[in-house]
């Protein structure tokens, strides 16, 4: 069993961040880290030094031993400040200094399910929270794979399974008469390996952070969503209108929010149409609205009920507050609630960085690590020739494990089926 | 009425690994077959083994079952594919004599401890409620059984085309026997349609062999049985021809006339044995097509031309054949033709291959959507190992993708099922590097002997292997070396003052035994296959240690066997998708759960939940 990791505090932004360790190696590195540990369960203040001793943060451990914590494995938690420098840091030290690995969402109970520390309906009860944890991630991952990243790995994964499936013809289909492809392979692999070089160097990290977070505003049409981004905005971004569909496309605004770069979506508002064009710009909005971290979901104050939350972390806001003079709600026209809507923005951001923001970055970096140390390696064997073809197709199957949270699951059906279409296979 | 323990009926490849199985379990068999003179049959193609065929053989013969040994008993020529690739992906192959190999499956079978080969025709199953209790045969006789192994190959819908000729295959049309085919269709199983092709079958005499290229065996023959250690029957030569651009034409111009492109087949056909229609079709701007020419025996005046596989009419197969070299006056003894046949969706099958919906009934071969001798085999003896297990109350077995082929195969089929005829390769074995096919009796024969399907003789070379083996590992890995030791031996070795032993020196890529015997002489006196397996134990040395972590993560997943029945839809945070997926796929082990696609981890730990609590209920 492997040591893994993970931020374990609850959801929402406290001054402390809980970071758990499972495994064998838990205490050893706590203790790399800390310097001496407390006795097992109980607190002691200690300052973290990452693999360079550079400090981290002064932070509470405690450690648990295998057959009384929550996993039933050894166990140390770090306590330390919750900002997302501090988490991210140490975060790295125990992935790139120790090598340990991130947890999977569920993963920590899983291992409490296994070693019988927990029982059934302490799992059940968790079902839905591992759900949701899930499907942060998942959303996290699909915002990635649409974005410009997105077509990039997945031009990584057509580079993949076309190098796997000229080995795999070379391994299996021996008695054929095709000929030899180490260049070719060569060329696909180098591809990946120049890509995965670059987002490693930072660029794309760069730009993300720069991107900052997505916030759609969502709504039936005529709620006063173009409204409120030029509020938002103090200048008019978006052409409004008292006439109902007035916004065809995903108009987008850029401005800080909390600190937080966000960008606002402004969508065409949901209404059945005959409209093609319109119909088209709803789409599309939906979409994009789909994929945002955070979603408004604005119903004016004169309508009847309140629309459904996509997640639980949406906002669901009552607009046009002004028309019928009541107190609660928004106003884009007098400002009221204005400062209450940035306010709970800001709050539901600083949970989402501090929940999986950083994790997921951090996966993916040490997924791509992962890939382009076995990549490379294989490479280097079809350059030196002479090379065991299995075991460069077991590189290329390594690289495309680590990858799969970015370019998806690769099944042998996939290189079969790229052998069966580029080659003609068969007696 | 005769009672038995186990019936098997069909005599073919699965059928006489299932009843051979079962037999040698201790179970009282009926192996039912039309004709004595069926079994052991090569319908197909006159060879064994290749690569993850060669592999299924070694691990039929690893739990002790016939094929190898029939195969190195007729096998004219021996050729291990991939000599040149590491040893994990070196599949061994024969060319076999059809009668050769049909007398020695003959003579093994009538050698078989409580196997009795009964020759009639099974018409119905007899069943009371959903339990087996035996078949009835020739429509009027019944035999009693606790289980019953189901071989019949194409029998369900199968149909013959030739051209614009068609005629129902085997012995569908005899009304007896459809009594049997509505049962099993009056199950309301998942069924698809698949179809598959043979070649034209040449005379002999009628090839001008001094024209063609000659394809010889190995100098070293590597044999299909751990327990051969000879060649039997004499060795021959293939040849190898091509077609050209004129053959291309004829089949061209008579596309409209092939049963395959006239409309009348709608099985799917497998995508890596194409016909020839396929493959002038698919890949037209290929010039040439390579052909093997294989004899189909020492003594046999046929030659199988593989490579050719048609549904073309005779005419056009007989004017094609003569365009191709050495072929110029071909005599064609019995024209190509494609079958189509129904097969039952393997998803209906647990990983014992038993069906899910009735007690005591097991499928084994081509019915569950495969296609070849090899897989036929295996899954014959998975089932009939099983149908023993059955009948005197013992648990299930399976295999785990991490120890054997035959595991791969029955666990894709039982999760996936199929699109096409399922076929082997290695590329399926995600842990192809530990699944060699030199050491399928080290990861099989000790479960075999656990099972009760080794016999002593069998048990006897496993044990005295397997001690020389672990001796000469121990040897290996006390003697250890100074990196100036292995310097002066011309070894580069970082001078790190830490010694090495030399097995881990043996998983260096430029050390080789013979380096070894240079720095220790005392290792010349182990035999000389100790020291090739554990060379070729160690080529993946690391390769396999950092697999390790992952395959106890999957044994113990295997290990979960999911309950029947689970209500997915209500299980509390997993999404509706999921169970969907879950619902449609119906996975028998937490395993098979975590292949299917968009499955989440915490998803998982919800189904690991509901396994425990299941389990918890069963104990109570």
């Amino acid at each position: 069993m492997d040591t893994i990791f993970a931020l374990a505090s609850a959801r929402g932004k406290s001054g402390i961040a809980v970071i758990r360790v499972s495994g064998p190696r838990a205490h050893d590195v706590a203790r790399a880290m800390a310097g001496d540990l407390p006795p097992l369960r109980e607190a002691g203040l200690r300052l973290l030094r990452d693999g360079a001793g550079e400090r981290l943060d002064s932070a509470l451990v405690v450690c648990f031993a295998r057959g009384a914590s929550f996993t039933g494995e050894d166990v140390a938690e770090l306590m330390v400040h919750g900002s997302m420098a501090t988490v991210a840091a140490v975060e790295r030290c125990l992935g790139e200094d120790h090598g340990l690995r991130l947890a999977l969402p569920g993963e920590f109970t899983r291992r409490a399910l296994d070693n019988g520390v927990m029982d059934l309906t302490q799992v059940e009860a968790l079902g839905d929270l591992l759900e949701a944890e899930t499907e942060s991630q998942r959303r996290q991952a699909l915002r990635v794979l649409d974005g410009a990243i997105g077509r990039i790995v997945a031009v990584w994964r057509e580079h993949l399974v076309k190098a796997a499936a000229l080995v795999e013809t070379a391994i299996d289909f021996v008695e054929e008469d095709i000929g030899n492809f180490d260049a070719m392979i060569v060329a696909e692999l180098r591809a990946v390996v120049h890509g995965l070089h670059d987002e490693l160097a930072g660029q794309r990290a760069r730009e993300r952070v720069q991107t900052g977070f997505e916030v759609a505003l969502v709504g039936p049409v005529n709620a006063g969503k173009s409204s409120l981004l030029n509020a938002l905005a103090g200048r008019n971004a978006a052409i409004t209108s008292d006439i109902a569909g007035t916004t065809r496309d995903v108009l987008e605004l850029r401005m800080d929010v909390g600190g937080f770069a966000v960008t606002f979506l402004d969508t065409a508002g949901l209404r059945d149409t005959a409209e093609q064009v319109e119909a088209i710009g709803i789409a599309r909005g939906k979409a994009r609205a789909e994929q945002a971290d955070l979603r408004i979901l604005l119903y004016p104050a004169d309508s009847d009920a309140p629309p459904e939350a996509l997640s639980e972390c949406d906002l669901v806001v009552r607009s046009k507050s002004d028309l019928v003079g009541s107190v609660e709600g928004i106003s884009a026209h007098t400002g009221q609630g204005m400062d209450w809507l940035l306010d709970q923005i800001t709050r539901r951001l600083s949970d989402m960085t501090a929940r999986d923001g950083v994790t997921v970055r951090q996966r993916h970096q040490q997924a791509m690590q992962q890939a382009h140390v076995a990549l490379s390696d294989a490479i280097d064997k079809l350059e030196a020739g002479d090379y065991i073809a299995e075991l460069v197709a077991a590189d290329i199957r390594i690289a495309m494990n680590a990858l799969d949270s970015l370019i998806g699951v690769v099944d042998v059906e996939d290189v079969l089926g790229d052998i069966f279409s580029s080659f003609c296979i068969g007696k | 009425m005769k009672q038995y323990d186990v019936i098997v009926v069909g005599g073919g490849h699965a059928g006489v690994e299932a009843a051979l199985a079962a037999g040698r379990m201790g179970a009282a068999t009926a192996l039912v077959t039309f004709r004595k003179d069926d079994l052991g049959v090569m319908s197909c193609n006159p060879a064994f083994g290749g690569l993850g065929k060669g592999h299924l053989v070694r691990e039929i013969d690893a739990l002790d079952g016939a094929m190898g040994l029939a195969a190195d008993h007729a096998a004219i020529q021996y050729r291990l594919l991939n000599r040149s690739k590491g040893p994990a992906v070196q599949g061994p192959r024969v060319q076999a004599d059809r009668a050769r190999y049909h007398a020695a499956i003959g003579s093994i079978v009538a050698k078989a401890e409580n196997v009795t080969v009964v020759e009639a025709e099974a018409t119905a199953l007899e069943l009371t409620g959903d339990t087996v209790t035996g078949i009835q045969v020739n429509g009027n006789t019944k035999l009693g059984a606790r289980a019953v192994v189901l071989t019949t190959g194409t029998f369900l819908g199968g149909k013959v085309f030739i051209g614009n000729e068609s005629y129902p295959a085997g012995r569908m049309g005899n009304a007896a026997s459809t009594v049997l085919a509505e049962q099993l269709r009056g199950l309301d199983l998942p069924m698809g349609r698949l179809k598959t092709g043979t070649p034209p079958r040449l005379r002999r005499s009628s090839i001008d062999w001094a024209a063609l290229d000659q394809q010889p065996g190995d100098d070293l023959p590597e044999y299909m049985s751990f327990l051969t250690d000879r060649t039997i029957a004499p060795q021959l030569s293939c040849a190898i021809t091509h077609t050209n651009p004129e053959t291309h034409d004829i089949v061209r111009a008579n596309l409209d006339r092939s049963a395959m492109y006239g409309g009348q087949i709608e099985g799917v056909g497998p995508r890596y044995c194409p016909s020839i229609e396929d493959k002038i079709t698919r890949f037209a701007d290929k010039q040439s097509h390579q052909i093997f020419l294989e004899p189909e025996g020492v003594d046999d005046d046929i030659v199988y031309p593989n490579g050719i596989s048609t549904s073309l009419p005779v005419d056009v197969q007989t004017s094609y054949v003569r365009t191709i070299k050495g072929l110029e006056a071909a005599e064609i003894t019995q024209p190509g033709y494609a079958i189509e046949y129904d097969y039952i969706d393997p998803r209906a099958l647990t990983l014992s291959l038993r069906l899910s919906a009735l007690n005591g009934f097991f499928l084994a071969g081509q019915i569950n959507g495969t296609t070849g001798y090899e897989e036929a085999g295996a899954q014959g003896l998975i089932a009939g190992l099983n149908a023993a297990r059955h009948a005197m109350g013992d648990n299930p077995i399976s295999l785990s993708r991490s120890d054997s082929y035959i595991g791969v195969m029955i666990d894709d089929l039982t999760s996936r099922g199929v699109s096409e005829p399922y076929r082997m390769f290695t590329s399926r074995a995600e842990y192809r590097l530990s699944l060699r096919a030199d050491n399928a009796d080290q990861r099989l024969t000790s479960l075999g002997m656990e099972w009760g399907c080794v016999g002593l003789s069998r048990r006897e070379a496993f044990l005295t292997k397997s001690e020389a083996l672990s001796a000469a590992r121990d040897a290996l890995g006390k003697k250890s070396f100074t990196p100036a030791q292995l310097k002066a031996a011309g070894l580069k070795v970082s001078d790190d003052g830490a010694r090495r032993s030399a097995l881990v020196l043996l998983g260096l890529p430029d050390v080789d035994f013979d380096t070894l015997v240079k720095l220790h002489p005392d290792f010349k006196a182990i035999e000389p296959c100790v020291q090739a397996q554990l060379s070729k134990e160690m080529v993946y040395a690391s390769y396999l240690r950092r697999q390790e972590a992952q395959i106890s993560a999957l044994r113990a997943d295997e290990g979960r066997s999911i309950p029947t029945g689970v209500e997915y839809h209500s299980i509390n945070g997993l999404s509706r998708e999921l169970a969907s997926k879950l619902v449609a796929a119906q996975p028998k082990t937490l395993a098979q759960a975590a292949r299917i696609d968009g499955m989440t981890p915490a998803a998982l730990v919800l189904l690991l939940a509901q396994v425990h609590k299941h389990d918890k209920r069963a104990q109570a």
